[in-house]
């Protein structure tokens, strides 16, 4: 009975060959996904699970502010060590504020120490050991890390490949406030005429 | 001014025609085979070299032939070298029985099926000296691997072929295509599907091709036989491989798919058009499947093909009996 049983599971497995087939066959007449690199660029709408190097996530009202709270998480899952965060010191207190502590302190009062706000004060990355392994995007709470979008990185030293996401995070945030800002002059109603002719001229070229 | 034959004039010119033709369909199916590759894979395939492409496998051959040939020291010179040499020389006798038209064939023969099947067995045995000539361990491994492949899947090849011989009793291609008829129905492979389904498998193995080309994993094998061949001695068993593609795609036109015969009109054309998608069909396999482990690859002959090439063969001789 057995023998019978395999010989007809083979037979019935065959189909599987069917199968294998039609996703090829689909793949055959379907769109290409990749581009001729030098006459065309990669759009935002292809770049989907694209993991280029890190960067932050602003806070959604600061912009230029990242929304990480400095809890080291993912530094101490990064199996590379390629992440660097100096947490933000609580400030000094004036001398009038101390004055003023000292003496509540006398009176027997409980005494409140400036804490150390929940923010990075640096943020380095270097991208010469990342191995994009997405550990510190998994871990982060604040959900303040993202893979970025830049398929076209190049540099032509390693120390390039250091970098600062700080300050790369406030330059995005100026640029979008100036793209913002671009958008809204030519939304005016003074610009729609030049941009619909500008248009013109793209889609005849 | 004695007088030349008529018949050796004739051969003549066919043989230089499947030169050529052998020639044109390497270059054709190289870049066939890319371009399939690349849009299973959704990427363009060859693109830079000429318009889509074209000139690419023109590149290939300019750059195979422009390498140095190399002999392996301690290898016996002249088996070595001879190896890719027999590997490709009968490959153009295999195409004289083959009717491409109604009178576009180059010899026609009685037993051309059978010259087809006895020269295509010469291949085994340049791939034997291959490896032994090239004094490598890899190399004699892989031709015995390649061998046994050989060997067992020309039996259900001869097996299913025979089936058709026995139906139309004529071992001449030429009256096999002239038994069918132009529409599909009236094709063999309606009358035998097995036949053709174990033909096209042992076509696949005959030819080296995917899902069973081991004896050519060059980046997973070490490439067994042609390890040590460089330049043109590795070209010419590429050239053969692909050769000995559009013969067997040929005879399975002819034997199962009605030949130059087609619907409304026939020609040479319908035959062309049926050998290129079976070839397709060969590309699109590969493409598809992955390597199979070489004790399946002998499980799937001994013990499916052959008894059924044997059962079809039984049958059909029963029933032609009747």
């Amino acid at each position: 009975m057995s023998v019978i049983k395999k010989f007809w599971d083979d037979v019935t497995s065959l189909w599987s060959l069917i199968v294998g087939l039609k996703v090829t066959g689909k793949n055959f007449v379907d769109k290409n996904v990749t581009l001729h690199y030098p006459r065309e660029t990669v759009t935002s709408g292809q770049l989907e699970g694209f993991r280029g190097p890190l960067e932050l996530i602003g806070k959604p009202k600061a912009p230029a502010k990242p929304k990480c709270i400095a809890c080291m998480m993912c530094v101490t899952a990064c199996p590379s060590k390629c992440i660097t965060v100096v947490k933000a010191k609580a400030p000094k207190p004036t001398e009038a504020e101390l004055q003023a502590m000292k003496e509540a302190e006398e009176r027997g009062e409980k005494v409140k120490k400036p804490k150390a706000p929940k923010e990075p004060v640096k943020f380095f990355y270097d991208f010469s050991l990342c191995s994009l392994c997405g550990s510190c995007v998994e871990n982060c709470p604040a959900k303040a890390l993202r893979y970025s979008s830049n398929v076209y990185l190049t540099v032509t030293d390693r120390k390039e490949l250091k970098m600062d996401l700080l300050a790369r995070l406030g330059a995005q945030a100026e640029a979008s406030i100036a793209e913002k800002e671009a958008q809204k002059a030519a939304e005016s109603p003074k610009n729609i005429e030049a941009e619909t002719t500008e248009k013109q001229a793209g889609t005849e070229s | 001014m004695a007088q030349i034959p008529v018949e050796l004039v004739k051969l003549l010119i066919a043989l230089v025609a499947i030169a050529a033709f052998v020639g044109l369909n390497g270059l054709v199916l190289v870049y066939l085979e890319r371009k399939v590759a690349g849009f299973v894979q959704r990427r363009p395939g060859p693109y830079e070299v000429g318009p889509q492409g074209l000139l690419q496998p023109l590149a290939d051959a300019v750059k195979l032939i422009g390498k140095q040939l190399f002999t392996p020291s301690g290898s016996d010179k002249l088996l070595f070298w001879m190896a890719p040499i027999l590997s490709f020389m009968p490959v153009l006798l295999l195409f004289l029985p083959i009717p491409f038209g109604p009178v576009a064939t180059g010899m026609e023969m009685d037993l051309g099926l059978l010259l087809i099947l006895a020269f295509a067995g010469l291949n085994v045995l340049a791939i034997c000296l291959a490896g032994w000539g090239s004094n490598n361990k890899w190399g004699i491994l892989g031709a015995a691997r390649a061998v046994a492949q050989s060997v067992a899947y020309e039996i259900p090849l001869l097996l299913s072929v025979l089936a058709i011989a026995f139906m139309t009793g004529s071992l001449n291609l030429t009256t096999v295509v002239e038994g069918q008829g132009g529409w599909p129905w009236q094709w063999n492979v309606f009358l035998q599907p097995l036949a053709f389904i174990i033909y096209f498998i042992s076509a696949l193995g005959e030819t080296n091709r995917a899902p069973f080309d081991l004896p050519e994993a060059e980046s997973e094998l070490t490439a067994g036989f042609h390890t040590e061949y460089s330049g043109m001695g590795f070209g010419m068993f590429f050239l053969a491989e692909y050769a000995n593609m559009i013969v067997v795609c040929s005879v399975a036109a002819a034997l199962f798919l009605g030949g130059w015969q087609g619907p409304f009109f026939d020609g040479a054309w319908w035959f062309l058009a049926k050998v290129y998608t079976l070839l397709l069909v060969m590309i699109w396999l590969r493409w598809t499947y992955p390597r199979v482990r070489f004790d399946q690859l002998l499980n799937i002959n001994w013990k499916w093909l052959m008894p059924l090439a044997l059962l079809n063969l039984f049958i059909t001789a029963f029933v032609m009996k009747l």
